[in-house]
Parts: structure tokens; C-alpha cells; sequence
């Protein structure tokens, strides 16, 4: 497979959201804004990609029987120098997003994309890999935001977009809501569009 | 914060559901779903699970990570413990209760990744609580995600054999279901609040 290939193929066509309704817990929580998301993706992005890369270098050395164990703590790792980040440059977010960062350890993608492709690929193609399910990862976050924020405040990226003659839908803004959105998207593109294609 | 732990206990059952509002532990959530049995016992091995991880950690953080100050460390002691955790129960149960290895055994690796357990011990540092009520969130969350595991389960049974548009068949309709579940738990949120 080609490099774009590769990262096509990660990001749309095998989505983990969608298509293996992987790593939902966080696509849920931190969706009612879309700057979280936003920089929830770009942490999930940053640290699948350096943990494919990582895994990938080293993984004729990791023995078979411990190889969970080494993954946690290479992906807590990355983790840990994102939330260091956020605590240093974006004090605001990192409050907002709170232990949400410190999941993404166990968001369910980022160990399925080791087990599956860094652990039998090699660096360059593991690290494009990585990047791609994080993209494609980003995508549905900012997606399910985006109608979120923008029905349930009002506004995006906090600019105030709709007016005052609005009513703000307030169940946009708490859980059920994202279970609803999540479960349309899904819908929308398992249903209709596979259709067509099909 | 001074806060009952009692009041903890009830409010992470109902009120801040760790599934239905926190969104944690949806994978296995969605995945073992399927059947009312096998939920049980994931259930019960969450709730087992929940209550002695956030009793360790919060020993573990108190005493050890923050006299040492690594508290930036937090992510991986935690999450090493849980998974030392898994490993010793699935060996004890296996030595003393091989009845109940076999039905709980299967479920216990899954526990490990299940974030929901990981979210718990994180929560009770970020929101400050003393032992005693980190015990009764623990516990009161592993209750709270045993309780919303059953119903899904319960709901999906009977929802299997009706018509269901393709596209939203299997985890397009447990979502659905859960967000309906979770407006439902909304209306538990005059009880009691925490944060």
C-alpha cells in the first residue's frame, strides 16, 4: 500500500469510530464545545501517531507475553507529556477537559492500532497510520461539536453565531444528547451512504 | 469538601451515572451487551474491581506520589496498579473459586482497558476526596455501571427481534437506547448533587 493509502484508508474507509465503534468515550464527553475537541484531537492524534512509531522501532524486542503492558506504558508516556503541555500553555482547556486527557490511555483506538498495524508494520508506515486514525478519529469529534455547540449555545469556537432569536436546545448540552448524535452519524453513514456505493 | 459519603454512594449510582453521564466503560459497555448473563458478571467484576482500585490508588497517591512529588506520574502508577490489580484477583479467584473463575475469569482482562475504572480513580483525585469517600465512589460507580449495563442488556433482548432500519442495527441502536436511558437518569438529578 502507498503512504496515502495507508493514511486514506485509516482515516475514512476503516474509521474507528464508525465502522468499529472504538474509543467512544471521549468522542461523548468533551463534545459539547468545539475547541475540546478540537485539542482533544490533536492530543489523540499526537499521541497515536508517536506511539505507532515507537512501538513499531522496538517491536521485535518486545516479548510477546508482555507486550499489553509495554504499549500501556509507552502510550501513558505520550500522554503524560500532552497533559504537561496543556497544564503549561492552555491552563483553561485542560481544566475543561479534565481527566479526559489522562483517558485517552485507555481509549480503546490507540491500543487497537498497536496490536493491529505497528506491531507488524514498519516505523514510517506506523506513524503515517497512526495519524490518519487520529485524524479520522478528530473528524467525528468536531462533527458531533459542531452541531452540539452550535444548537445547544448558540455560537462556535465560542463566537456567538446565532441570535438572540434562538432558543438554545439545553439537551445539546448534557449526555443524552451525544449518545443521540453519535447514534445519527453512525446511522447516516452505515445507512444512506453505504447504500449508494453499494 | 465535606461531603457524605453516603451522599457520594447514592449520587454515583443515580444522579452522576459514570456511564450515562460521564460516558465511561463504553466499549465493553456496547460489546457485552448482548446478554443478560455475561453483563451480570462483568457487572459484579467492575463493581469488585472499582471499589479496591480507588481504595490502592488513593493510598498510593496520598502517600506515595505526593510526599515524592511525581504526581505528574499519576497516568502510569495508576494505571499499573489497576492492571497489578486484574492480574492478583484473576489468580486468587482461580486458587480459591474456580466456579467463579469461570464465570467471572473471562471478563477480568477486559476490565484493565475498561476506562471507566482508570476515570474513577482519576475523578476522586481531581475532586479531593478522603478515603472513605473515594471507597464509596468507587463502589457507588461500579454500582452505577452494573445498573445501566442490565437494563441495556435487558432492553436489547427484547429489542432483537423487532424491525430495525440497516445502518442503525447493533451499536447505532444501543446508543440510541442509552441516550434515552440517560434522559431517563436525568430525572433522578433532584435527588442529590455533586458537582
Amino acid at each position: 500500500m502507498s503512504k496515502r493509502e495507508i493514511f486514506m484508508n485509516s482515516a475514512f474507509t476503516e474509521n474507528s469510530v464508525w465502522k468499529q465503534i472504538l474509543g467512544i468515550c471521549s468522542a461523548l464527553a468533551i463534545t459539547n464545545l468545539v475547541r475540546n475537541s478540537l485539542v482533544m484531537g490533536l492530543g489523540v492524534i499526537f499521541t497515536l501517531a508517536l506511539s505507532s512509531l515507537t512501538v513499531s522501532l522496538i517491536r521485535s524486542y518486545i516479548p510477546k507475553r508482555i507486550r499489553m503492558m509495554v504499549q500501556t506504558l509507552i502510550i501513558a508516556s505520550y500522554v503524560i507529556i500532552v497533559d504537561l503541555f496543556l497544564k503549561a500553555f492552555m491552563p483553561e482547556i485542560s481544566k475543561a477537559l479534565g481527566p479526559y486527557v489522562g483517558l485517552i490511555i485507555t481509549n480503546c483506538i490507540i491500543m487497537g492500532r498497536l496490536e493491529a498495524f505497528a506491531g507488524k508494520n514498519s516505523p514510517i508506515d506506523s506513524m503515517i497510520d497512526g495519524i490518519g486514525t487520529g485524524v479520522g478519529y478528530s473528524l467525528v469529534l468536531i462533527i458531533i461539536s459542531f452541531v452540539r455547540e452550535l444548537f445547544g449555545f448558540g455560537t462556535l469556537f465560542g463566537f456567538q453565531i446565532l441570535g438572540d432569536w434562538w432558543t438554545k436546545w439545553s439537551i445539546m448540552v448534557m449526555a443524552p444528547s451525544a449518545f443521540f448524535m453519535l447514534a445519527i452519524l453512525i446511522w447516516i453513514i452505515k445507512g444512506p451512504l453505504s447504500a449508494k456505493k453499494g | 469538601m465535606e461531603l457524605n459519603p453516603f451522599v457520594i454512594f447514592i449520587a454515583a449510582i443515580f444522579t452522576s451515572n459514570i456511564l450515562l453521564t460521564n460516558f465511561l466503560g463504553m466499549c465493553s459497555f456496547l460489546s457485552v451487551s448482548k446478554e443478560i448473563e455475561s453483563s451480570l458478571g462483568l457487572g459484579f467484576a467492575v463493581v469488585f474491581v472499582m471499589t479496591f482500585t480507588s481504595a490502592i490508588n488513593y493510598a498510593v497517591y496520598h502517600y506515595i506520589l505526593v510526599p515524592l512529588d511525581i504526581v505528574y506520574l499519576q497516568y502510569i502508577i495508576f494505571i499499573i496498579v489497576i492492571a497489578a490489580f486484574v492480574q492478583l484477583t484473576e489468580m486468587v479467584i482461580e486458587r480459591f473459586s474456580p466456579v467463579l473463575y469461570y464465570s467471572l475469569g473471562i471478563f477480568l482482562p477486559l476490565i484493565t482497558v475498561n476506562c471507566a475504572i482508570l476515570g474513577i480513580s482519576l475523578f476522586m483525585v481531581i475532586r479531593e476526596y478522603n478515603f472513605v469517600q473515594s471507597v464509596a465512589f468507587g463502589a457507588g460507580g461500579g454500582l452505577g455501571w452494573l445498573l445501566a449495563i442490565l437494563a441495556l442488556a435487558g432492553i436489547r433482548a427484547k429489542v432483537n427481534y423487532k424491525f430495525v432500519p440497516t445502518g442503525l442495527q447493533g451499536a447505532g441502536l444501543s446508543l440510541i437506547i442509552t441516550g434515552l436511558m440517560a434522559l431517563g437518569f436525568i430525572g433522578f438529578s433532584g435527588i442529590v448533587v455533586i458537582q
